[in-house]
């Protein structure tokens, strides 16, 4: 009953000083140092530039509905192109999955008070906010940065400068971001678990944040290097990449991919993580293969600082790389592979309780599937030199970041959602949401890979207009996808308010975040709790268990 | 795992499984048409990643629907299920699996880049000016390289030249055909050595060894023809080579693949592909109709409609399109 205790308000304060039990809406504006805090504030504004990535890819489609670029200029498409990519990834996913779910849930599932350093995680998020109003400046003067989220040059170097430098800008500043956010985690997690919690003892999740540290801490570095050199080809009239003064376009491209290609594990690790506390909860069974679901992890960090050449196979690349990066890469199929048939186990024989969370874990796990494969045909250099920078490409990628990436968001916001507020999401909301989700996305990106067998390139305005009915079907998909979030955005803030009281343990999980109380009170517990068991002891003896109406029921002996 | 399905019932359904990928490997008809010696080679890697592909979607993605249905919550029952942790068997089973399949593809996509000529381009040029050349004139050219686009034979001279040469296995090293193709914003100019040809279209004739030699005059572009199957970027101060036999007569789309600019998506000309004696013809017709002082090179400089109109004739379609974009480039 240990649980129910430390539901209870703390009536005492701690440590001699005034606190309040809770915090203020007000104190969501500040620099507030908690993580609980630090982590809604990520994801809130996560979800903000989610939506203005979205009404980008909306603009961007409806342009694509008809083959002549007659919705907007030329110019126009390539800057919310632009924009639309390096918000998705560097203002929606990287904050959400990381700053959001890493910050709130690390020092909650290791039984911490916070974060091992407040103020510098506090300054982490606080650097993201003027990173969207660059690039939202970025429009005001000179119409946007155009050349791309890879920002190749010579094209970076001499369309539109101003709007560059300030992309450039805003990109250092997410790194950075992101590099004082991973020294966070790793000292958290290394050193302020609870001493009864071994390493293997620690939730999923936590492994999943401490291979993508070591992986942020690896490769920003080097995208920053890269953004500050071309900052000063722009604008101090150095040459590192212009050819026609003894620089090199290509190596620009091996320090942008260096980071971005690791960024992308960077972006579902993660989300990987968030499988592996989601599914098992409402499957009602332990993670199928802990062991190996962590190592796995590791092992995709490692091997994954060892495959950006394959973004650039058509390019200035030896043969030698073409074929080095086509093993390493294809070498990433396997312990990504390791983890899908580990849920795929979990589920098997479980309990599966249909819940909105769940629904979107298995969406992202049948959509991870069509994606990895397409992912394994691009590994195989003589194919992609076929299909690299054509919609196949495109679909590819969105399988994987959208199919990926926002269903394990998703996931994680309805599992964590009555934690995170002490309120439950509405139930048929959420489905109607899922559905409309679901659909949309394969409808999206699924005609994209014909398109681009076929022969139509990526970041156009214009195509050819024997590509037309395919483009429409898939705008029509976007639309459905613009639809889908209504239901959600109107959940969320009405739940919020007004919705269900959830109570420390709705979903009747295991991990430790769920033994306080719901939101949790300020330095998450009273008393800092001691291992009793598992994270994953699902069917198995356990001796504090208390059932959904709060009476202990039988532990199921199989 | 007893909830395995028994062993006929895997046998079974394992047949299914293969009998179904192994035909939609066969008739998937993703891609368009082969109109190149490369393209069957790609093609064929890419059924057979088709086939193991829509083998492994059928099982993983009909685990995950068999197991949604069979092993759903009951109503009212609230316990848990069984603790299965792990399967050591079952596991190593997983993970040798695929990577046996990822191996396997890995050797067979060497095969086919070794067939298609991955791994001869720049091998055969200019050896000897390697050797007489000094060691940092690979950077310094560059200028010069730039300036001088067009006769690009010294350009072949720097070390490495990216792209797909002549298999040395398959085909004698001297092309029968070489064709200069340079990118520029937002069109392909394709000049032929030795004549005074000049052209908005490449031409060449079938059953013939082509060799491009790629170069770009300001930012990165890309040349790709879908139906080849081949794909190279242009990089600018960087040569890069194609070399292929199309085996098709026929008009196929150029396309260019790397953002280049606003007009990216209006870079797009054709390639045709003529019978040996109308490609002839062509180049007869051509050569005779040039006047040696009207070199496209001169024109290229100052990018004006009429100009582009002539040599790109895809971009003529729409005249508003033409007038942004001489407006709209630098
Ligand atoms: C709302 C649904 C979405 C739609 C309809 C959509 C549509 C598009 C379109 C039309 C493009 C241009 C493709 C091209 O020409 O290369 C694009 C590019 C891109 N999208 Fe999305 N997208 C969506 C969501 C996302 C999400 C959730 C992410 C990532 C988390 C994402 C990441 C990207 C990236 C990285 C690019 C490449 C940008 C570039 O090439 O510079 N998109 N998307
Ligand atoms: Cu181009
Ligand atoms: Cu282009």
């Amino acid at each position: 009953m240990a649980q129910a205790d430390l539901s209870m308000p703390p009536t005492e304060v701690q440590g001699g000083h005034k606190h309040p039990d809770k915090w203020k809406w007000y104190d969501y504006f500040t620099f507030n140092v908690d993580h609980k805090v630090i982590g809604i504030q990520y994801l809130v504004t996560s979800f903000l530039f989610y939506l203005v990535g979205g009404f980008m890819a909306v603009l961007m489609r409806t342009e694509l509905a008809t083959p002549d670029s007659d919705f907007l200029s030329p110019e126009l498409y390539n800057a919310f192109l632009t924009n639309h990519g390096t918000i998705m990834i560097f203002l929606w996913i990287v904050p959400a999955a990381i700053g959001g779910f890493g910050n709130y849930l690390i020092p909650l599932m290791i039984g911490a008070r916070d974060m091992a350093f407040p103020k510098l995680n506090a300054l982490a998020f606080w650097l993201n906010p003027p990173a969207g109003l660059l690039l939202a400046a970025s429009f005001f003067w000179g119409g946007g940065a155009q050349s791309g989220w890879t920002s190749y040059p010579p094209l970076s170097e001499i369309t539109a400068n101003l709007p560059q430098t300030l992309w450039c800008l805003a990109l250092v500043m997410v790194g950075t971001s992101s590099i004082l956010g991973s020294v966070n985690f790793l000292v958290t997690i290394w050193k302020m678990r609870v001493p009864s919690m071994k390493w293997d003892e620690m939730p999923l999740f936590c492994w999943a944040m401490v291979a993508t540290s070591i992986l942020a801490l690896f490769a920003t570095p080097v995208l920053a290097a890269a953004l500050i050199l071309l900052m000063f080809d722009i604008n101090l009239g150095t040459s590192f990449f212009k050819p026609d003064a003894g620089g090199n376009v290509v190596v620009y491209q091996h320090l942008f991919w260096f980071y971005s290609h690791p960024a992308v594990y960077l972006m579902i690790l993660p989300i990987f993580g968030i499988m592996s506390e989601v599914i098992p909860v409402h499957a009602r069974k332990p993670i199928f293969g802990y062991k190996a679901i962590a190592y796995s992890s590791l092992t995709i960090c490692l091997v994954g600082l060892f495959v950006w050449v394959h973004h650039m196979f058509t390019s200035g690349t030896a043969p030698w790389m073409r074929i080095f990066f086509t093993i390493s890469t294809l070498i990433v199929a396997v312990p990504t592979g390791v983890k899908i048939f580990s849920w795929v186990a979990t589920l098997w024989g479980g309990k599966i309780r249909y819940t909105t969370a769940m629904l979107f874990a298995v969406g992202l796990l049948s959509m991870f599937v069509f994606g990895g494969l397409s992912g394994v045909t691009l590994g195989a250099a003589p194919f992609d030199i076929h299909v690299h920078d054509t919609y196949y490409v495109v679909g590819h990628f969105h399988y994987v970041l959208f199919g990926g990436s926002v269903f394990g968001i998703y996931a994680g916001v309805y599992h964590w959602f009555p934690k995170m507020t002490g309120r439950m999401l509405n139930e048929p909301l959420g489905k109607v949401h899922f559905v409309l989700t679901f659909i949309g996305t394969i409808l999206t990106f699924t005609p994209m890979h014909q398109l681009g067998m076929s022969g139509m390139p990526r970041r156009v305005a214009m195509y050819d207009p024997q590509f037309t009915s395919l483009n429409q079907l898939v705008t029509v998909g976007a639309y459905v996808l613009a639809v889908s979030v209504i239901p959600f955005y109107i959940n969320v803030i009405w739940s919020w308010m007004a919705g269900a009281k959830a109570g420390p343990n709705p979903w009747n999980a295991l991990t430790m975040e769920w033994t306080t109380a719901s939101p949790p009170i300020i330095e998450n517990w009273e008393v800092l709790p001691v291992l009793t068991h598992g994270p994953y002891d699902y069917g198995m003896d356990r001796a504090s268990e208390v059932g959904p109406a709060g009476e202990p029921i039988e532990a199921t002996k199989v | 795992m007893k909830q395995i399905p028994a062993p006929f019932w895997t046998l079974v359904l394992g047949i299914a499984v293969t009998l179904i990928s192994l035909w939609v490997g066969q008739n998937h008809n993703l891609l368009p048409v082969q109109a190149s010696e490369q393209a069957p080679l790609v093609d064929d890697l890419f059924s057979v990643m088709v086939t193991i592909g829509t083998a492994l979607f059928i099982v993983v993605q009909g685990a995950i629907v068999y197991s949604l249905i069979r092993f759903r919550q009951r109503k009212g029952d609230d316990t848990d299920g069984p603790p299965i942790e792990g399967n050591l068997p079952l596991e190593a089973f997983w993970t040798a699996i695929p990577s046996i399949i990822v191996v396997g593809l890995g050797l067979y996509s060497v095969v086919v880049f070794q067939e298609m000529g991955g791994f001869s381009p720049g091998g055969h040029h200019g050896h000897g000016a390697m050797v007489a050349m000094a060691p940092q004139q690979s950077v310094i050219d560059v200028a010069p390289l730039l300036a001088q686009a067009g006769d690009g034979e010294d350009v072949y001279t720097k070390t490495q030249v990216y792209g797909f040469g002549a298999s040395p296995l398959l085909q004698p090293n001297q092309p029968d055909v070489t064709v200069n193709v340079t990118g520029m914003q937002y069109a392909w100019i394709f000049r032929y050595p030795g004549t005074n040809i000049t052209d908005g279209e490449l031409h060449i004739p079938v059953g013939k060894d082509v060799q491009l030699k790629i170069e770009a005059q300001d930012v990165i572009h890309s040349f790709w023809v879908p139906q080849f199957r081949l794909k190279q970027d242009a990089l600018p101060g960087e040569p890069a080579e194609l070399r292929f036999v199309a085996t098709r007569e026929g008009t196929y789309p150029v396309v260019c693949a790397e953002l280049c600019g606003a007009y990216h998506g209006g870079m797009r000309t054709q390639v045709i592909v003529h019978s040996v004696e109308d490609y002839a013809d062509w180049v007869a017709s051509r050569v005779a109709a040039a006047t040696p002082t009207a070199t496209v090179a001169e024109t290229v400089a100052d990018t004006d409609a009429a100009y582009l109109a002539a040599i790109a004739p895809d971009l003529a379609r729409s005249p508003v399109q033409i007038a942004q974009m001489t407006h709209g480039t630098p």
